[in-house]
């Protein structure tokens, strides 16, 4: 299992990278972010497919690049398994073939029997001997997997592998992969544009955007607490406004901020600010509860903002509401709540609905333009 | 039908393919996959061939081969004897005019095969003898039989710049295809039939056989 991986990245161009990455040995990272984002462009620097302008890699406490001493291990050199979001199977060799050329085993019969066993392992006993264009789409990931595998890696490099294939198959993989993640303790970094299939797999995740990377942390501390709008916005958060600090109580770890004519209250240790400056706050759709017109809802008193629906999506069982707050101009609270609690509260397009911003769901953030100014100072 | 004709101009052929084929695969190896400059100029110089005139190119061959140019002094220091109007002599020149037929098929076949899949032979730890071996001569074997093909049955019909180089001696530089010009100065259609025949028939195999193999790589997706 080693120490993990540790790398930092930087360059200005051709891609601009200012990249820093941690994965504790046994764990799975995922690098998240939109597309063009820099994510591939990181992984591909830990396998040595490229080479950052300065850079560091060390992986289970060896070192694989180090720009300072000139060392740039080549791929070959460096123990990752790689699957390429296109998988990059050797289209003329049979599935068996296709694993055993990595294997590292001496005689091609040691390589093959070993192939077959990381065939079994994927669930593609019988399917040895076909060649990759006859195999369906999941079956091909699989061949990648037990290829990358095969090698027997210090560490798993995977390229959005799961993004070519329908959404049954993927949901069968994901399974596939948790497994395989439980039973091998493989050194793991996944790369995705897909936050739900990061939560699903990683025990931590990165938030890359412009080749810079933002925040790390587990993902749902990620989602809970961004360090800022910016991070907010790349991992979904759909409630993200801004208002101004009005005062702080230290003792109570109390925040009171000013958002258009409503004054909120939120739970916080450290203010974002100075009293009178300008912060980014959001609140997760969960901490926003809707009250009921019947009798009263749990935690009533904290926070009610009164405003009309302007959006009402039906998705199923479930209703996508847009609340414009009355006194906040611009800005639109989302919340999802289930189709039957819409219906009897008699929910709809321009009818009036109060609802709660629980004061511990609301996450505080500097606003970033502040930020961006401290270090030149 | 003039068989000693035939004869060497299938030795010509046999020897130009195997000696140009593995000498273009490094070369358009490099023109597929590396971005260097005066690229644009050395395929330009490649396709040559294709354009020039084929006594402008025995001209200059020719001029070269002279005992008054460095390679021909070079060669008759080594030999004894000129490049020019000899065997050595056509097959030089038929290793240059054939340049483009060898080079650009295999570079097609090299372009062909997805960055990703020589980059996944690096990262399972082939090395790069292993994944020209393994992976890239087998994708690019269409490409291989096309280019032998092509450079084989260019050479067997090639009249210019033999005719300029070599001239028309029997059993040294007189190959097939200034046979049948020959026959035909002599007013013998029936042997310059046969031969043609013969050499229609070749050239038809040989691009049925291209089309085939460049359209096998394109049919297997789906």
């Amino acid at each position: 299992m080693g120490n993990g991986l540790k790398a930092w990245f930087w360059q200005s161009a051709p891609i601009p990278l200012a990249a820093e990455l941690h994965c504790p040995g046994g764990e799975t990272l995922a690098l998240v972010g939109p597309s063009g984002s820099g994510k591939t462009t990181i992984l591909r620097c830990l396998a040595g497919l490229l080479n950052p302008a300065h850079g560091a890699i060390a992986c289970h406490d060896k070192s694989w690049l180090d720009t300072a001493h000139h060392l740039h291990l080549r791929p070959q050199a460096r123990r990752v398994g790689f699957v390429f979001q296109d998988y990059g199977l050797f289209p003329h060799l049979t599935a068996l073939d296709n694993v055993a050329e990595a294997v590292p085993a001496r005689s091609r019969t040691a390589r093959r029997a070993r192939a077959r066993e990381w065939l079994a392992r994927v669930h593609l006993a019988g399917l040895e001997e076909r060649l990759p264009r006859v195999l369906s789409g999941g079956q091909r990931q699989r061949v990648a997997v037990a290829r990358a595998l095969g090698r027997e890696p210090d560490i798993l490099l995977l390229d959005e592998p799961f993004s070519a294939v329908d959404r049954a198959t993927r949901e069968r993989l994901y399974r596939e992969m948790a497994e395989l993640k439980a039973a091998l303790r493989m050194t793991t970094v996944l790369v995705t544009h897909d936050l739900q299939e990061a939560s699903l797999l990683a025990d931590r995740i990165t938030v890359v955007h412009h080749g810079r990377t933002l925040q790390s942390g587990a993902p749902a501390d990620v989602v809970a607490r961004p360090a800022t709008a910016t991070v907010a916005r790349l991992v979904g958060v759909r409630n993200l406004f801004t208002g101004y600090l009005r005062r702080f109580q230290a003792i109570e770890c109390k925040a009171f901020i000013a958002w258009g004519e409503v004054e909120l209250e939120a739970h916080t240790a450290v203010p974002p600010g100075a009293p009178g400056t300008a912060c980014d706050w959001c609140i997760s759709a969960s901490k926003v509860i809707l009250h009921r017109r019947d009798r009263p809802s749990r935690g009533e008193r904290e926070n009610p903002v009164r405003g009309e629906i302007i959006e009402y999506l039906r998705l199923g069982d479930e209703v996508l509401i847009g609340i414009a707050p009355y006194g906040v101009p611009a800005a639109i609270i989302r919340l999802t709540v289930s189709w039957h609690v819409a219906e009897r509260n008699r929910l709809g397009l321009g009818e009036t609905a109060t609802v709660s911003l629980l004061a511990a769901g609301i996450h505080l953030m500097p606003v970033e333009s502040v930020l961006r100014t401290v270090p030149d100072q | 039908m003039d068989w000693p004709a035939l004869w060497l101009s299938l030795e010509l052929a046999t020897w130009t393919s195997l000696i140009l084929i593995p000498a273009a695969l490094p070369l358009a190896r490099i023109l597929a996959w590396r971005h260097f400059r005066f690229k644009g100029f050395v395929e330009a110089l490649v396709a040559l061939p294709l354009v020039l005139p084929p006594t402008v190119l025995g001209y200059y061959l020719l001029v070269a081969f002279g005992s008054h140019a460095w390679p021909g002094k070079l060669f008759e220091a080594l030999f004894g004897h000129t490049l020019a109007f000899s065997f050595m002599g056509i097959l030089v020149a038929s290793l240059i005019f054939n340049l483009p037929f060898a080079v650009q098929p295999l570079q097609r076949a090299f372009e062909a095969i997805p960055l990703s899949v020589r980059e996944a032979a690096w990262c399972s730890g082939l090395s790069p003898w292993r994944t020209l071996w393994r992976i890239e001569l087998p994708l690019a074997l269409p490409g291989i039989a096309s280019a032998l093909a092509l450079t084989f049955a260019h050479t067997l019909g090639e009249f210019g710049v033999v005719l300029m180089v070599g001239g028309n001696i029997p059993g040294e530089t007189k190959t097939v295809a200034i046979s049948i010009y020959d026959r035909v100065q002599a007013f013998d259609d029936e042997a310059a039939g046969m031969m043609s025949a013969l050499l229609l028939a070749v050239s038809f195999l040989t691009i049925g056989m291209v089309f085939a193999l460049t359209g096998r790589r394109v049919a297997p997706h789906g």
